[in-house]
């Protein structure tokens, strides 16, 4: 990212999303409205989310979901300032169809575009939603579990998964059983509702080390435990989430201790589930500390978060110019100057 | 048996996110009591498994570190039922606070100190399990003492030990982000002067590997 120098007078950012399955267009206003947050989620036929398809998806779906943020909006595309697309991590080809579309929309209409990592993306929606200053913020999704918390200049990870993030260990889990993704029922909800009828607690492997965690031999237990035929499907699912929730709130809390934070932000598509909110609510709350959940609209993956930190980005004098707007596929969230906080 | 009621005067000193430290008197001996309290957001069952698991852990492994010519506390009591242990107080200050503010020769020197301390437990079959610079405290006699072994274990794998420094590295970057990547450069050479470096070369080759299995690492294969 290069420096612009100037002033900006302009209003509107559209913000584009598409690192993995949803394609979504957000457009905020400069001083932190949200006007539109409109997407499209792709939902594969049978396992998880394939590259391809999932970027051919965002291909078909890219311009009925610009027009309805758009018309959302009320806004007409020449009264944009500054496009911001989502430049990293995620899937290449899902990442690199709305980086196409941004780059062609920002040059069409001859204003700068802004990349946007996706993970501080999530943080500064989080914070803009629910008014959290200071978070040490959870950020639980199907790709990322992550524990972060603001400490000169940059978002440093505190803790994080060795090996698979929480909603992939949930998803696997959940076609290993099964159960089918739905519209309007993801398969972390599916596993939410069947634990809720959960009675036995079943021991499964307990992997904290130091402030990170793995999941893979938990996942493992799980599925050969479910293979074996003998618990009922709903005391796998209520034992899966106990054990995964206590480990990503254990090390949660150790980085609230670390960190001196006096709040906690959940974010990610996990950051639904109401059990895992009540047990970071708990440890919260013996900190002495604030607690927020990001609404689902804004915890998922969505173009209004990256529209917004396009408007911080922006503001601050960062633009992307088109020759360096290639893809990050691993760009993490500890590298990346924050240079819109003091 | 003497438990934690029976004790007066116990200060708390510390609130940490897995124990609290109180520092007391106890039998004309100045103590840490390490509680680990029940944790409310976990199961019964399952909070109960890991609290007694890591209270019986805890003080075998700090015994073994002894054997392996690493400085721990004492141990005076272990108390399974409360989930506390009983531990001689270690004066001095805590390594993430001294190493902000050394000279560069000093943090050097320490840093070495560190790596040598790692590898002579790699060498035993221990693995710290949460190798932080808070959990490392430097007497005035210039002592190096390691604490909390909570999340340790004996394991004598390439794989644990990988990720025993891979933890270390991370908690530099976190901690001491001016100058991690030099700390993290004489904790390897500390510890590859008494591992060897031949064994040295598989651990760091194992360390690039675990930090390939991250979900967003840039050296990660395709």
């Amino acid at each position: 990212m290069k420096k612009t120098g100037k002033d900006n007078s302009g209003n509107y950012c559209l913000g584009i999303e598409s690192s993995a399955d949803d394609f979504g267009v957000g457009i905020a206003t400069f001083n932190g409205e949200i006007l539109a947050n409109k997407s499209d989620s792709y939902i594969p036929i049978e396992g998880g989310i394939h590259p391809r398809e999932a970027a051919r998806h965002h291909a078909e779906v890219a311009d009925k979901v610009l027009h309805e943020a758009l018309v959302k909006a009320g806004v007409k595309p020449r009264e944009l300032s500054v496009i911001a697309f989502s430049q990293g991590p995620g899937l290449g080809p899902s990442l690199r169809t709305g980086a196409t579309v941004a780059r062609a929309l920002a040059s069409y209409l001859g204003i700068p575009l802004v990349g946007i990592n996706h993970s501080v993306a999530h943080i500064e929606i989080g914070k803009l939603k629910t008014g959290a200053q200071d978070p040490v913020t959870l950020y639980v999704s199907g790709g990322n579990t992550m524990v972060t918390a603001f400490e000169s200049g940059r978002y440093r990870v505190f803790g994080e998964t060795l090996d698979i993030a929480l909603g992939n260990c949930l998803d696997v889990f959940a076609r290993e059983a099964g159960l089918k993704h739905r519209k309007g029922l993801p398969l972390g909800a599916a596993i939410e509702q069947l634990a809720s009828k959960g009675e036995k607690l079943v021991m499964l492997p307990y992997v904290v080390k130091g402030m990170d965690l793995s999941l893979s031999g938990l996942l493992t237990s799980a599925t050969t435990a479910w293979q074996k035929g003998s618990y009922r499907l709903e005391d796998l699912c209520y034992s899966l989430q106990e054990h995964a929730f206590s480990m990503v709130t254990e090390i949660t809390e150790r980085a609230l201790a670390h960190a001196e934070k006096k709040e906690v932000l959940l974010t990610g598509g996990v950051a639904a589930n109401k059990r895992l909110q009540s047990m970071l609510a708990i440890i919260t709350q013996e900190h002495n500390a604030e607690f927020s959940v990001v609404p689902l609209e804004f915890a998922t993956d969505n173009g209004a978060m990256i529209a917004w930190t396009g408007v911080l980005a922006f503001r601050h004098g960062l633009v992307t110019p088109v020759d360096e707007s290639f893809v990050k596929l691993r760009w993490r969230v500890d590298k990346v100057d924050v240079r819109w906080i003091q | 048996m003497d438990t934690i009621d029976k004790i007066d005067e116990a200060k708390l000193l510390k609130k940490g996110a897995e124990a609290s430290l109180l520092l007391a008197d106890w039998h004309g001996r100045r103590v840490i009591i390490k509680v680990r309290i029940p944790k409310m957001y976990r199961p019964p069952a399952l909070d109960e498994r890991i609290r007694s698991y890591r209270t019986v852990h805890e003080p075998q492994l700090m015994h073994e570190a002894k054997t392996a010519g690493v400085p721990t506390p004492l141990i005076y009591m272990v108390n399974v039922p409360d989930a506390s242990i009983i531990m001689e107080y270690i004066e001095g200050q805590q390594v993430k606070q001294i190493l902000n503010k050394a000279s560069k020769v000093d943090r050097h020197d320490l840093c070495i100190r560190i790596g040598k301390s790692v590898g002579q437990l790699h060498n035993h079959g221990l693995i710290h399990g949460d190798l932080t610079t808070s959990n490392m405290i430097l007497t005035p006699e210039g002592k190096l003492f390691f604490v909390d072994f909570g999340l340790g274990e004996k394991n004598e794998e390439l794989e644990a030990q990988g990720v025993d420094l891979h933890l270390m590295k991370r908690a530099l970057q976190s901690t001491h982000y001016l100058f991690w990547e030099k700390c993290f450069k004489d904790v390897l050479c500390g510890y590859s002067s008494v591992v060897g470096i031949e064994v040295a070369e598989k651990v760091y080759e194992k360390i690039r590997e675990i930090e390939r299995r991250g979900r967003y690492v840039e050296e990660r294969k395709k």
